[in-house]
């Protein structure tokens, strides 16, 4: 007869379930190995590399104005901010100043870029807690954006519309009006997002309370963008170190001290009214002038390393460059948001049920393909 | 016997086939016989209203998101529920090597056999009944939990950890939603004072139970709703599948018909609750009547019982699939809370409030 | 928790879902809000009717049969031509900038010597090869082309059975340099 386990070693024994690679709240090719308890989340050991392409070897062989659209590919939902921590490095090294034109045209695409990544990361959310129907409501309301990236950068996701020195090419004439339609359309349409979600009880049971960091673990594991911010951590590259426009617009760093799913859900959500009041100081009054500053065919960056911080939809991106005084660079580092906040789940979701670790994993809004690069 | 037929009243219809039978054969074959076309006449309505749900649903939820829905397969998309049924038919059903062999097979008939037992008590309209127990309330009761044995053999003979999950929350589930419903069905049973499905629809000849019991009524059809939505494993409950949490939940392994056998039950499962929804709070094929207003209830007497039934039974599931396509998904553990501390006691009270306004006469 | 506390909890709650479940209910009222297309039959003008169930509600210019016509913007960058003139001419001059800024090596340029009629030797392109498949539309190509030779069309139905169909060679058969282009 088999030897019969005790009671104690059966409660000892951990349940490991695999969540991923292919699971439908992982948002892609990760693997979460997590340990049971019944219900309950002991340890969650994140396997990431899935989606892993190389990009920033692949970096190393390509001139600058190449690599604006390799970066597009590593966080597709806020592609314009990849392209901007590229394009202000290679700018910052080579010290030239773009015009103004450029500088509102690229603050309000990134703002734009944001509210459709928080669209998405809305709708993605509900979709994790069983809300099927906000999935519709979010991506029906990101259509007008991408139709406004379209229309003028001749793309929908993947726009390479950054160069280093301006933009691949001017704004299309129907820009501003698009934009401000838009904007009027989704003032009227964010408070239903409330309506179905935000202020539902049973979405309210299931983020109050759950996954919570405090302000010091979030500065500890380097938790930035809007999961930081629910933390209470001020961590707005935009506001800490403003980078295009961002010194010159009134705009409020959203931050809430809770540090829970709830608080992090409604830092996006407050930050979806900010970037459209970003938006509403610059689209009127964008210069007249070049959308483009005059580079050499060849660009070469002289001898040393250079650095650059953005803020993406996810949080804070840089773009480190070392260079030999080549066309290519010597060493290309991005530091994902996607990745460091990763490292922030198995704290967040220890002792919760494993219902709430797929609210967790949702709410630091993971895009793979960023964190696998 | 002559024949004759009406749409308001099957009566004379039923006894003619019963007596042409019984004067035709022996009673033992009659018997036989009858039996025989009533599964026959049931898996034929079976089959059609799984299909037209599925089809309905898919639409009722696109309309809600802003889209279409099927609209490819035939007019409308009204075919598209048949070729997903053929396409299910036609897929391997996949064996999985450490499951439960028996068990495993078993589990999607248990399932699919409950949801038939229970729909004979329902009274579809006047004589159209297949049994008319004196305990019709009781036995409905005592069918429809033991569904929840074909979800645990599902997930535990898959031999699959999410499986094995969804299972667990299933059994949590539906065991402790069991009281809800049954004590807000006692709640009518109080009122009406019987517990024959017949004689709770003929009770509301001049006035719904719902409007009868007025406060405590309207409390029993809201508890019984929430309740009921529990039971069928529908969403906001849908635990046991939870697809963003555990892919499918307890029928994770099953591919082809088997897990068309589960789609099926969840969708005849709503049905049976609507219908029994409809029969004890709203009348079942009792047309409107207000005490009183002749004219009015001549006029509503015009439309057929069949059509009032399955009219309430569609608007009470519409309102179900309504819930589904709104609300987020709760945990297990709001479940039992929302059971367990709000449900019940209020269930509780609410039996003691219809037994008082019973004996003070205070109803219509 | 006491009761006031515990019946209060309880309407909350459901006011709150019944706020929710105005949201959907309106939109399932109001079935001329949908937003999505159906693909192919919104390449024609004339759509069927009944690929459109709302139709009943919508009077007027919001058709949604016109409204859903597709529409493809002039900038989408959909594939990568090589516009010709009427008399067959093209503006490559087989200079290589396009090869050479391609990121994904997606160009390649086969160029041939030819003798001017003043005797000079000059190159001129022989094909124009782009692997669409390998494309991963940057567009700079056509932004560093100096003399304007390529450009984006905005066709979007690229499906093809064999991965070699979308290679293309983008100037045409005997097509020529056009003049004054350098």
């Amino acid at each position: 007869m088999a030897e019969i386990l005790e009671v104690k070693d059966i409660a000892q024994q951990e349940y490991l379930i695999n969540m991923g690679p292919q699971h439908p709240s992982t948002h892609g090719v990760m693997r979460l190995v997590v340990s049971l308890n019944g219900e309950i989340v002991k340890n969650v050991q994140p396997h990431c590399g899935y989606i892993h392409r190389g990009i920033e070897k692949m970096c190393e062989k390509l001139t600058y104005p190449q690599i604006i659209h390799l970066t597009d590919r590593m966080d597709y939902l806020s592609a314009h901010m990849n392209n901007a921590s590229v394009c202000l490095t290679v700018e910052k090294a080579l010290g030239i100043e773009i015009p103004e034109r450029v500088k509102y045209i690229r603050t309000i695409m990134d703002e734009l870029q944001r509210i459709a990544s928080h669209q998405l990361w809305w709708c993605a959310f509900g979709m994790d807690l069983g809300g099927l129907t906000c999935f519709f409501y979010g991506l029906r309301d990101r259509e007008p954006i991408l139709d406004i990236f379209e229309e003028s950068t001749g793309s929908r996701l993947i726009q390479s519309y950054y160069t280093p020195g301006g933009l691949m090419n001017d704004i299309h004439p129907d820009f501003q009006k698009k934009v401000k339609e838009f904007i009027k359309y989704f003032r009227k349409i964010l408070p239903e997002y409330d309506q179905l979600l935000t202020g539902n009880v049973i979405f309210q049971e299931r983020t109050k309370g759950i996954g919570i960091l405090s302000k010091e673990e979030a500065i500890n594991r380097g938790l930035t963008g809007p999961s930081g911010r629910g933390s209470g951590f001020a961590c707005d590259v935009r506001k800490r170190a403003p980078y295009h426009l961002y010194d010159k617009v009134d705009f409020k760093e959203c931050l809430y001290e809770e540090g829970d799913t709830f608080a992090r859900y409604k830092v996006r959500i407050d930050e979806m009214w900010e970037s459209m009041k970003i938006i509403e100081q610059l689209i009127d009054n964008i210069p007249e002038g070049d959308y483009t500053a005059k580079m050499k065919a060849v660009i070469k960056l002289p001898e040393g390393e250079f650095f650059q911080r953005v803020e993406t939809a996810r949080g804070e991106l840089i773009c480190f460059i070392v260079s030999d005084g080549n066309k290519n660079p010597l060493r290309v580092k991005f530091r994902s948001p996607n990745l460091i906040n990763l490292a922030s789940l198995n704290v967040m979701s220890k002792d919760f049920k494993i219902a709430d670790l797929v609210a967790i994993s949702g709410s630091l809004d993971l895009v793979i393909p960023c964190m696998d690069r | 016997m002559a024949f004759s037929f009406s749409i308001y009243d099957f009566t004379s219809f039923t006894q003619w086939i019963d007596k042409s039978l019984y004067a035709a054969m022996p009673p033992f074959w009659a018997l036989i016989v009858e039996m025989v076309i009533i599964g026959i006449v049931f898996l034929g309505f079976y089959a059609l209203l799984g299909l037209f749900l599925v089809y309905a649903e898919r639409k009722i939820c696109a309309f809600m998101q802003c889209r279409v829905g099927p609209n490819r397969v035939g007019p409308f998309g009204f075919i598209q529920t048949i070729a997903d049924l053929i396409k299910l038919l036609l897929k391997e059903l996949i064996f999985i090597k450490n499951a439960d062999k028996i068990l495993f097979n078993v589990a999607p008939f248990i399932v699919i056999i409950v949801s038939f037992l229970a729909i004979a008590a329902i009274p579809f309209a006047k004589g159209l009944h297949a049994m008319d127990f004196n305990i019709g309330v009781f036995y409905i009761m005592a069918v429809s939990s033991m569904g929840v044995i074909g979800v645990l053999l599902a997930g535990w003979s898959s031999n699959n950890k999410y499986s094995l999950i969804g299972a667990m929350r299933s059994g949590a589930q539906i065991v402790s939603y069991e009281l809800s419903v049954g004590l807000s069905l006692i709640t009518i049973v109080v009122l009406a004072g019987s517990m024959q499905l017949s004689t709770i629809v003929e009770g509301q000849r001049d006035l719904w139970f719902i409007f009868k019991g007025h406060i405590p009524a309207i409390i029993a059809f809201i508890v019984f709703l929430i309740a009921s939505t529990a039971e069928t494993n529908r969403g906001p409950f849908d635990l046991a599948e939870a697809e963003s949490e555990l892919t499918a939940g307890f029928h994770t392994e099953y591919s082809g018909i088997r897990f068309a056998f589960f789609f099926l039950a969840e969708y005849m499962n709503m049905f049976l609750v609507a219908s029994i929804a409809a029969t004890v709070f709203w009348g079942g094929w009792m047309p409107l009547h207000i005490n009183g207003f002749t004219g009015f209830n001549h006029v509503m007497d015009f439309i057929p019982p069949i059509f009032w039934f399955f009219g309430k039974s569609f608007f009470i599931m519409w309102i179900m699939m309504w819930f589904k396509w709104t609300f987020p998904r709760l945990r297990i553990d709001q479940l039992l809370t929302l059971e367990w501390k709000y449900l019940l006691p209020i269930n509780l009270v609410n039996v003691l409030l219809m037994a008082l306004i019973v004996l003070m006469g205070w109803h219509f | 928790m006491n009761v006031v506390e515990y019946i209060s909890g309880i309407l909350k709650g459901v006011k709150s879902l019944l706020i929710g479940m105005k949201v959907t209910g309106s939109y399932f009222f109001r079935p001329w809000k949908i937003v999505t297309q159906q693909y192919p039959e919104n390449r024609k003008k004339d759509v069927k009717w009944f690929y459109f169930l709302p139709l009943w509600k919508a009077h007027g210019k919001d058709t949604p049969a016109e409204r859903k016509q597709i529409v493809m913007l002039e900038r989408f960058k959909g594939e990568l031509i090589m516009p010709h003139n009427e008399k067959n001419e093209h503006k490559c001059t087989g200079c290589g900038i396009c090869e050479m800024n391609c990121p994904n090596g997606t160009i390649e340029i086969i160029s041939i010597q030819l003798t001017t009629e003043d005797g000079k030797k000059k190159r001129a392109i022989d094909k124009h090869i782009y692997r669409m498949g390998m494309c991963t539309f940057c567009g700079l190509c056509v932004k560093t082309c100096p003399s304007d030779a390529l450009a984006f069309t905005n066709t979007f139905e690229h499906a093809v059975f064999n991965r070699t169909k979308l290679n293309k060679v983008l100037n045409k058969e005997g097509s020529t340099l056009m003049k004054g282009v350098e």
